[in-house]
C-alpha cells in the first residue's frame, strides 16, 4: 500500500481535468463555487424576507409580493442552506480538500475517487435544495430546525399532486440534507486517513499546521455527532411519509426526542464549522505579525477539549421545551464552561499579535475583522448559555443577532481571509489589493448595521418567525420600526457589496500581477510548491525538519524558515 | 522522539483498513442512536412487552445462526486470502453471500408472516386498540429493515471485491469487506436480544 513517490501525469481532456476531476485541488475549488453559487441562493432568500418584515406587504423588487406560506419557506431554506451548504464546503471540505494534501506534503488525498464521489453527492443534494422550490406546495416551510410535530404531519407545504410522496416539501429536505451528509462522512473518513497516513517523513504531530489539525478535529467531532441526526431523520422521514408515529405523542412518540437528536449534532456543528475558522487565523495571524503562534501545543489540546466539551451542551437549545429544570443547570454550566478553551485560542491570537511587526495585508484585515465580530457573538453567547436569561430571549431575535455575530464571520470572514491568503497558491495570480480593501469595509460595517439593531428588536420581545408584526403593539413603534428598516438596508449594502468580491476574483484571474511561490514569505508547505501547484504537488516529496510557525527565529537570517529547510536552528 | 513513534506506528496502518474503520465507527453511531431511542421507548412503556411476544425468536434465532456462520465463513475468505489460495478464497465468499441471501430470504419470510398478522411499519389495526404498542412495530420494522439493508449492501460489496478478488487483483480488499461483514454480525448481535429475546 505505498504510495509511489513519483507524480502521476495529469489528466488532459476538460471533462477530467475540470469536471470529473480526482485532484483534490479541483475538487476543493468545485466545492467552493458550489458553496458561492448556494450562498447566492441563501442570501436572495434572506434578501426578500428582510425586504419584507422592513416594509411589510410591498412589493419586493425582483421577487413580487411574499406571502405567510413562502415566508416560512424562504427563513427554512436560509437557515439550512447558509448552514450545511455553504458553511460546510466553504470550511470544511473546501478547504480540507484544497489545503490538507498540500500542508502536510503528500501528491493528493488517501482516496481520490471517493472524493470525487462525495464532491458529485454533495452537488445532487444541492440541486435536491433548490429543486425542493419549484415543486407544487414550494420548499419546506416548518424552520430550519425542523421540529415535529409540525415537520412529521404531511400537510407542510405539501405537493398536492399524486407524485406528492418523496417530491414533496419535507421529503425533499430531508434528502437533501441526508445526503449532504453522506457527502461530508465520505470527505471525513478521506480528511482522517490522509492526516493520519499521508503525512511528509518528518511531519509529526506536533509539525502540523494548526489548521489541518482544527480541520482534523472538526471532522472527528462531525462524524460522531451526525449519527443521532441520522438516525432521528429517518424515524421523521418515515412519520411523514408512511405515518409512524415515532414523534406522535398520541402513539407514545416525543417530539422531544427529535430536539435532542437534533441539537446533539446541530450544537457541534457549530463547532464544526468555528474550528476551521479559527485555523484559517491561526495561520495568517503567525505570517503576518512575524512571530511564532503563542501557545501552538496548548491550543490543540484546548480544541480537542471543546470537541469533547461540544457533545454536552446541546440542551442549551430546549431551554424552553420543558426539559427538567435540574437538566438546564447541567446544560447552562457545559456551555459556559466551553468558552473557555475557546476564550483561550482567542487568548493565544492576541499574544501572537503582541509586539509583532504587524503587516495590514487583506488577510490580515479580514482576520482581525473575525476576531473583532466574533467576540460580540462570543460574548452575547455566555448570555444565552445561561437558561435564566434565555428563557427571556429564546426564539427572538436577540437570539438571531448572536447567531449571525457567530455565524457570519466564521463562514464569510474565514472564507474571504482564507480566499484573499490562499488565492495567489491555488491560482498563481494577485488578487486586486484596492477592491480588497473596499470589498472589506463594505462587509463589515453593513454586517454590524444589519445585525446590532436585532439584538434591541430582540430584547423588546419581537420573534424571529412571525413574517407581519402589525398586531404586536410592543413592536409596532418606534424605534423598532426604524430598526427594522435600518437592519434591511444594510443587509441589502452587505449582499450588493460581494459583487466587488466575484468582480475582484474575475478580473485578477484575468489581468491580475502574477504571484511567486512565497508571496507572504510563509513556512507551511503548500507555500514551497508551484502557483498554482502542479498535480502531484510537490517533486520531490518534501521533508520536513521545523515546526509550522518560526517567525523571526533569532539564529536564522531570513525572518522566516521554511518547513523544509534544512537548516539547523539553535533553541537558547 | 515520542512523537517520532506515534507517527511511525499510525501510519503503519494501512490506509484503506483505516477508512473503513472510520466508516464502522460512523455506522456504529447510526445505529446506536437507534438502539438509544428504542431503549427510551422501551423503558418508558412497560406495555410493549405485550407486543414483544409476537416477535418471532424462531427466525430471530435462525438468523443469528446465519450471520455467525458467514461470519465464520468471511474470516476463512481472508485467510484463504492470506495465503494466496484464490481458489479457496473465492468458495469462501461465494459462501458468505450465500449466507447473507439466506438471511434476506428468512427476513423476508419472517415479515410476512408479521405482516400478515397485522403487524406492520403503522399497524392501521393496532392503532384503533393501542396507539402505543403499534409504535414498538414501527421501530422493530425501522431497526431490522436498516439493517437487512446493511445486510444487502455488504452482499453487494463482497460481490464486487470477489469478481477482482478471484482473478487475484486487490485481494487486500477481502479484509476491508470482511471487516464491514462483522460489523453487519455485530450490530445484528444487539438487534437480536433487544427485539427478540427480551419479552
Amino acid at each position: 500500500m505505498e504510495t509511489p513517490h513519483s507524480t502521476t501525469h495529469a489528466p488532459q481532456g476538460f471533462w477530467t481535468k475540470y469536471l470529473f476531476s480526482t485532484d483534490h485541488k479541483t475538487i476543493g475549488i468545485q466545492y467552493m463555487i458550489t458553496g458561492l453559487f448556494m450562498a447566492a441562493v441563501g442570501g436572495f432568500l434572506a434578501y426578500v424576507f428582510r425586504y419584507n418584515l422592513a416594509f411589510p406587504g410591498e412589493s419586493i423588487p425582483l421577487f413580487g409580493q411574499l406571502d405567510a406560506m413562502h415566508y416560512n419557506a424562504f427563513v427554512t431554506n436560509h437557515g439550512m442552506i447558509m448552514v450545511l451548504f455553504v458553511g460546510m464546503p466553504f470550511l470544511v471540505s473546501g478547504l480540507g480538500n484544497l489545503l490538507i494534501p498540500l500542508m502536510i506534503g503528500t501528491d493528493d488525498m488517501a482516496f481520490p475517487t471517493l472524493n470525487m464521489m462525495s464532491f458529485w453527492i454533495f452537488l445532487v443534494s444541492c440541486l435536491v435544495m433548490v429543486a425542493a422550490f419549484f415543486v407544487p406546495g414550494g420548499a419546506f416551510g416548518g424552520g430550519w430546525t425542523l421540529y415535529p410535530p409540525l415537520s412529521a404531519s404531511g400537510y407542510v407545504n405539501r405537493n398536492p399532486a399524486f407524485w406528492s410522496t418523496f417530491f414533496s416539501a419535507t421529503p425533499m429536505f430531508i434528502l437533501g440534507v441526508a445526503l449532504e451528509f453522506v457527502s461530508m462522512l465520505m470527505g471525513g473518513i478521506n480528511f482522517l486517513v490522509t492526516t493520519i497516513n499521508k503525512r511528509a517523513e518528518g511531519m509529526t504531530p506536533f509539525k502540523i499546521p494548526l489548521i489541518v489539525w482544527f480541520l482534523n478535529i472538526a471532522t472527528l467531532d462531525f462524524m460522531v455527532s451526525v449519527g443521532p441526526l441520522v438516525a432521528g431523520a429517518v424515524m421523521l422521514l418515515l412519520d411523514n411519509v408512511v405515518g409512524t408515529g415515532f414523534y406522535d405523542p398520541a402513539r407514545g412518540g416525543d417530539p422531544v426526542l427529535f430536539q435532542h437528536l437534533f441539537w446533539f449534532f446541530g450544537h457541534p456543528e457549530v463547532y464544526v464549522l468555528l474550528l476551521p475558522a479559527l485555523g484559517v487565523m491561526g495561520e495568517i495571524i503567525p505570517v503576518f505579525s512575524r512571530k511564532p503562534l503563542f501557545a501552538y501545543r496548548t491550543i490543540i489540546y484546548l480544541s480537542l477539549i471543546a470537541a469533547v466539551l461540544s457533545v454536552v451542551v446541546w440542551a442549551h437549545h430546549q431551554f424552553i421545551a420543558g426539559i427538567d429544570p435540574r437538566m438546564a443547570t447541567f446544560f447552562s454550566i457545559g456551555t459556559i464552561i466551553i468558552s473557555i478553551p475557546f476564550a483561550g485560542v482567542f487568548l493565544s491570537f492576541m499574544a501572537t499579535l503582541w509586539g509583532g511587526s504587524i503587516r495590514f495585508t487583506m488577510p490580515m484585515i479580514w482576520a482581525l475583522g473575525f476576531i473583532g465580530l466574533f467576540l460580540i457573538g462570543g460574548l452575547t453567547g455566555l448570555y444565552l448559555g445561561s437558561s435564566t436569561f434565555d428563557i427571556y430571549a429564546h426564539d427572538t431575535y436577540f437570539v438571531v443577532a448572536h447567531f449571525h455575530y457567530t455565524m457570519f464571520p466564521v463562514v464569510f470572514f474565514g472564507f474571504f481571509s482564507a480566499v484573499y491568503f490562499w488565492f495567489p497558491k491555488f491560482t498563481g495570480k494577485h488578487l486586486n489589493h484596492t477592491l480588497g480593501m473596499i470589498h472589506f469595509w463594505l462587509t463589515f460595517i453593513p454586517f454590524n448595521v444589519t445585525f446590532f439593531v436585532l439584538f434591541f428588536n430582540g430584547l423588546a420581545g419581537q420573534h424571529r418567525r412571525v413574517n407581519e408584526y402589525s398586531s404586536f403593539s410592543n413592536i409596532m413603534k418606534e424605534p423598532y420600526i426604524t430598526f427594522e428598516k435600518i437592519s434591511t438596508i444594510g443587509a441589502i449594502v452587505l449582499m450588493v457589496s460581494q459583487f466587488i468580491f466575484l468582480y475582484n476574483l474575475f478580473i485578477s484571474l484575468r489581468k491580475g500581477r502574477k504571484a511567486e511561490k512565497n508571496p507572504w514569505d510563509s513556512n507551511t508547505l503548500e507555500w514551497q510548491a508551484d502557483s498554482p501547484p502542479v498535480h502531484g504537488n510537490f517533486n520531490p516529496y518534501p521533508v520536513v525538519y521545523h515546526g509550522p510557525y518560526e517567525y523571526s527565529h533569532p539564529s536564522s537570517e531570513q525572518d522566516f524558515v521554511p518547513q523544509d529547510n534544512p537548516i539547523v536552528l539553535k533553541t537558547n | 522522539m515520542a512523537e517520532q513513534t506515534l507517527s511511525v506506528s499510525l501510519k503503519q496502518v494501512p490506509q484503506g483498513r483505516l477508512g473503513v474503520w472510520l466508516l464502522i465507527v460512523g455506522e456504529l453511531i447510526i445505529f446506536g442512536s437507534l438502539v438509544v431511542c428504542y431503549l427510551l421507548y422501551r423503558l418508558r412503556f412497560p406495555s410493549w412487552v405485550e407486543q414483544t411476544q409476537h416477535t418471532s425468536t424462531f427466525y430471530g434465532g435462525l438468523n443469528t445462526f446465519v450471520l455467525l456462520t458467514s461470519s465464520y465463513t468471511i474470516v476463512k475468505a481472508n485467510d484463504a486470502a492470506l495465503k494466496k489460495d484464490l481458489a479457496k478464497m473465492s468458495r469462501y465468499m461465494l459462501t458468505t453471500i450465500f449466507c447473507g441471501l439466506i438471511f434476506l430470504a428468512v427476513k423476508s419470510t419472517e415479515y410476512a408472516h408479521e405482516i400478515g398478522a397485522g403487524f406492520t411499519l403503522t399497524s392501521p389495526g393496532l392503532q384503533a386498540t393501542n396507539p402505543v404498542g403499534a409504535t414498538f412495530w414501527s421501530f422493530y420494522y425501522i431497526m431490522t429493515g436498516l439493517h437487512a439493508t446493511h445486510v444487502l449492501a455488504g452482499m453487494v460489496t463482497l460481490f464486487v471485491v470477489w469478481l477482482d478478488a478471484r482473478k487475484g487483483r486487490n485481494i487486500h480488499r477481502v479484509e476491508l469487506g470482511g471487516l464491514y461483514w462483522h460489523m453487519v454480525d455485530l450490530i445484528w448481535i444487539f438487534l437480536f436480544p433487544l427485539l427478540y429475546i427480551a419479552k
